[in-house]
């Protein structure tokens, strides 16, 4: 346990919850689903937590390494931007029945990912996406409005660049290669990793500098 | 069925039919240009209500300027938006 070191009335706690009801229709229909995959040995408890334990093994890291062998090693960036699905797979990752579309950003191009219709995200190679991903307004406005969306995240793209929104709208999912920072010629590709932040993988800012 | 290649100009369908549909709104009757040609996917629209997805669509990647889409957009003229449409929705200008 975590020693307690804050104060309470500074931070309040919620109060524990004293009704762990399942509420919503999903959540008991999953629950019935997956209780009757397990009763007819369809499926074990073990096989479900391995896969929820993989699922979570899976962060902005990982996508973070594709990008820092893409900066450093030019034969591997043309594979990933051939075929990402394909190229990937050198990191032992796959894409399921999605693909893979890696967009390189460039001082003409600056590439941002939005999905207007549900919250299609390069999971396989970042993870869960953020919750503001997902919302109406990030979904509606970085369509309609992109440059001012960006501002708000901080980053402001030249009006002599072009910005390219990418909306998911099938089975691609879109993961953008972002420009590498200057004055990172010296680093390895492990610490140009450490550069590499998951919006910027969205393409709603840009790599941390060195 | 209708092929298209990279360069094509297409116009998506402007029509609104009751279903699962992958062709947002805010594109159907734009113009834009196709990129590129992703493959050949089952129809979501007949897989979202238990169907098999055949015949398989062909997917493309199109191209919109920003301007086609939002006549008021505040961004450059340069400014596009790429989206995945099937082959269905899009007729050749």
């Amino acid at each position: 346990m975590q020693e307690h070191t804050h104060s309470h009335d500074e931070m309040p706690h919620a109060p524990p919850a004293q009704d762990e009801k399942i509420h919503s229709y999903y959540q008991v229909l999953g629950l019935a689903l997956k209780e009757l995959l397990i009763e007819k040995k369809i499926i074990t408890p073990a096989e479900i937590r391995q896969a929820i334990e993989f699922r979570d093994s899976i962060t902005p890291a990982t996508g973070a390494k594709i990008v820092a062998r893409a900066w450093t090693d030019h034969a591997y960036k043309q594979r990933l931007l051939a075929n990402g699905t394909e190229a990937i797979k050198e990191f032992g990752l796959d894409m399921g029945a999605t693909e893979l579309v890696v967009v390189e950003n460039t001082p003409a191009v600056h590439h941002v990912i939005v999905c207007t219709l549900c919250s299609c995200y390069p999971r396989a190679v970042l993870g869960l996406p953020p919750s503001w991903y997902k919302s109406r307004e990030y979904r509606a406005r970085a369509v309609r409005e992109p440059r001012a969306v960006l501002r708000e995240f901080g980053t402001v793209i030249p009006e002599s660049v072009e910005l390219r929104v990418h909306d998911s709208t099938a089975d691609m999912r879109y993961l953008v290669l972002p420009m590498r920072p200057e004055g990172t010629g010296k680093l390895t590709e492990q610490q140009l990793a450490a550069l590499v932040t998951r919006d910027s993988m969205i393409g709603v800012s840009l790599p941390k500098s060195a | 069925m209708t092929q298209f290649n990279p360069g094509d100009r297409v116009r998506v369908r402007e029509d609104f039919p009751p279903g699962h549909i992958r062709t947002p709104v805010y594109v159907r009757g734009k113009t834009g240009v196709v990129k590129r040609k992703f493959g050949v996917f089952p129809n979501p629209e007949l897989l979202a209500i238990g169907r098999d997805g055949m015949p398989a669509k062909a997917l493309y990647e199109v191209r919109f300027r920003q301007k086609d889409l939002w006549p008021d957009y505040s961004g450059s003229g340069a400014d596009t938006l790429d989206i995945d449409i099937y082959e269905h929705w899009l007729a050749k200008l």
